[in-house]
């Protein structure tokens, strides 16, 4: 009896969470007409009108590959620029280290919110607004990524190193060969925050770009919105579009990001 | 092989790169600079530089266009008078106070829940988390449907028990609630995945032990589970009011700060003087105001902690 009731508050919660996606979907396939009198759980004549009036209004099979591309780009650059830099830290003695490494600490603690104004005006000066350079820009390197990433590299024994020095190894050897196999579980949840955090951005892009050609997923929803703002078939079609490639790579690589996020929890 | 042998050439290989300092010298200093600069220029050229220059504008009076004007101290002052910067940081409170319990009582009793032997545990897991991969723009625009007031599916639901539906975000006194539900709702994945962690590392025998001392489930909860999750909690905690002070994606895109202000929140404050008014010295002391305050609160939380986090 117990059970039951557990399963039924279980399932509850489920289709709490999963109902908006499909009520997401359901309205996507509705014809506007319909959507005015009413929800209907079943769709007598579906659609696609809403995903036709998304495509005429904004280029959006252009912004979900910019999403896709600034995403892949952004966690590869932060893969690499924060494992060279947990290397460094971990590994190499150099004066000023501590200091040099409470820098990259303090950048972490500084939010965006702070930095959007300057950094826009930097943008602007470059005359790199509406570019991918600019999109990219602030998410080459994270403190995060390093901080995590050194804390990682530091759990590697050093006696690996010391008997790779023996067999003539360098630096880059030792960090290629040794050090970045034994750090993947740290690299995969960096590489999932890199991503995560790279795909909903929004207020940035929302600052830097102007033109539709270099918008991400974010903010080409929120310029439907504005454009279609009782059309809920459309802005929902949006929604779908930019619901399903997260979807996806969330399903293939489920069991890493949650151990991903767990693991930054108990840290 | 003998044992001298094997740990001669050890000895000497080993100390080669500390003790040579002739060689060392620029070839180290060349090593530090290849491992660090890739990181270290990015994080100068677009952190490092806007933060101080977002302190130096902060100082001035600036529409972006015209040439800056120094003001000194005046954009502080003047925020901290402002009953406009009074409001903002209300409604972020709000936010705040609303969210947190929300999130993690949710988080804490679906945890508990997934933490039993059940089926289809990992199926639930991934739905529950699912939202929290979901971009904020989305979901804002999800729960806006939802909770739209004239044909939204909540109000439907709500009238066919004949519970006449609010305004949500078309109401000012709803706006910021309507915020609050859908965030809830996005993060209550996260604060499940970490608390479930944080279940797991509990040992086992410290439970059993109460077992057998006669604890029952509601002692056990409220002595032991609890206590042992301290730590968790302490990070929830943590990032949530981070995470909460700063809120904005979800705001602009359901309530874009209205009706009439009543949802405006401090990050929303800032992009609007910055690219609404046109003052952006002003948005900058409000940043800076902003990051002092959630400095301030994370502070005491991290001295406050030995009171009531326990690590196992």
């Amino acid at each position: 009896m117990r059970r039951l009731w557990l399963y039924a508050a279980v399932l509850a919660g489920a289709a709490i969470m999963l109902f908006p996606f499909l009520w997401t979907v359901i309205t996507s396939i509705t014809p506007e007409g319909s959507l005015a009198d009413g929800p209907t759980l079943i769709v007598h004549n579906p659609t696609l009108d809403a995903y036709r009036a998304l495509m005429d209004a904004v280029p959006i099979w252009r912004i979900l590959v910019n999403s896709l591309l600034i995403a892949i780009a952004s966690t590869l650059f932060q893969l690499v620029t924060g494992s060279m830099a947990a290397y460094g830290f971990a590994r190499l003695h150099f004066p000023l280290k501590n200091v040099i490494f409470g820098c990259y600490l303090a950048t972490l603690m500084v939010p965006l919110q702070v930095l959007v104004v300057p950094l826009f005006i930097e943008m602007k000066t470059l005359n790199l607004q509406d570019t991918y350079f600019a999109l990219l820009a602030p998410t080459i390197a994270s403190a995060f990524g390093v901080f995590l990433l050194r804390q990682a590299v530091t759990a590697v024994p050093a006696e690996l190193d010391e008997a790779a020095t023996i067999d003539g190894a360098g630096h880059l050897r030792i960090f290629t060969t040794i050090v970045l196999p034994l750090i993947r579980p740290a690299l995969a949840t960096v590489a999932v925050f890199a991503f995560m955090g790279s795909w909903n951005s929004f207020l940035w892009p929302l600052v830097v770009i102007r033109s539709p050609e270099f918008m991400t997923l974010p903010l080409g929803l929120s310029t439907v919105q504005g454009q279609f703002t009782t059309q809920w078939d459309v802005v929902m079609a949006g929604s779908v579009v930019s619901i399903v490639p997260i979807a996806v790579v969330y399903l293939l690589a489920q069991r890493h990001i949650i151990a991903g996020v767990a693991h930054t929890g108990i840290k | 092989m003998s044992t001298p042998t094997l740990t001669r050439p050890k000895a000497q290989q080993v100390e080669r790169p500390t003790t040579t300092h002739r060689s060392t010298g620029w070839k180290k200093l060349g090593w530090v600079l290849f491992f660090l600069l890739p990181s270290a220029i990015p994080l100068f050229v677009f952190t490092l530089v806007p933060m101080v220059s977002s302190l130096w504008v902060s100082l001035h009076k600036w529409n972006l266009i015209s040439p800056m004007q120094w003001v000194g101290l005046d954009n502080y002052t003047n925020l901290l008078t402002d009953p406009m910067t009074r409001r903002v940081f209300l409604h972020t409170l709000i936010y705040v106070a609303g969210y947190l319990p929300l999130v993690y009582a949710g988080g804490l009793g679906l945890a508990l829940v997934l933490n039993q032997r059940l089926k289809g545990r990992a199926f639930l897991r991934a739905t529950y988390f699912l939202p929290v991969v979901t971009s904020w723009v989305v979901v804002a625009l999800v729960w806006k449907w939802l909770l739209n007031p004239a044909n939204g599916l909540v109000n439907q639901v709500l009238g066919f028990f004949g519970v006449p539906g609010p305004g949500w975000w078309t109401d000012p006194h709803w706006a910021l609630p309507a915020v609050i539900l859908s965030s809830a709702w996005k993060d209550l994945g996260f604060v499940m995945v970490i608390l479930l962690a944080g279940l797991q590392a509990i040992p086992s025998d410290v439970r059993e032990a109460a077992l057998v001392d006669g604890a029952n489930a509601w002692q056990r909860f409220w002595r032991i589970t609890l206590p042992l999750l301290s730590p968790s909690t302490f990070f929830v905690v943590v990032i949530s009011l981070i995470n909460g002070f700063q809120v904005f994606d979800q705001v602009y895109v359901m309530t874009g700060g209205g009706p009439s202000g009543s949802s405006q929140v401090v990050v929303g404050q800032i992009y609007d003087l910055t690219f609404r008014y046109g003052r952006a010295g002003e948005a900058s002391a409000l940043s800076w105001i902003l990051f002092a305050v959630i400095l301030v609160i994370t502070a005491f939380q991290i001295r406050g902690q030995r009171r009531w986090v326990h690590y196992a």
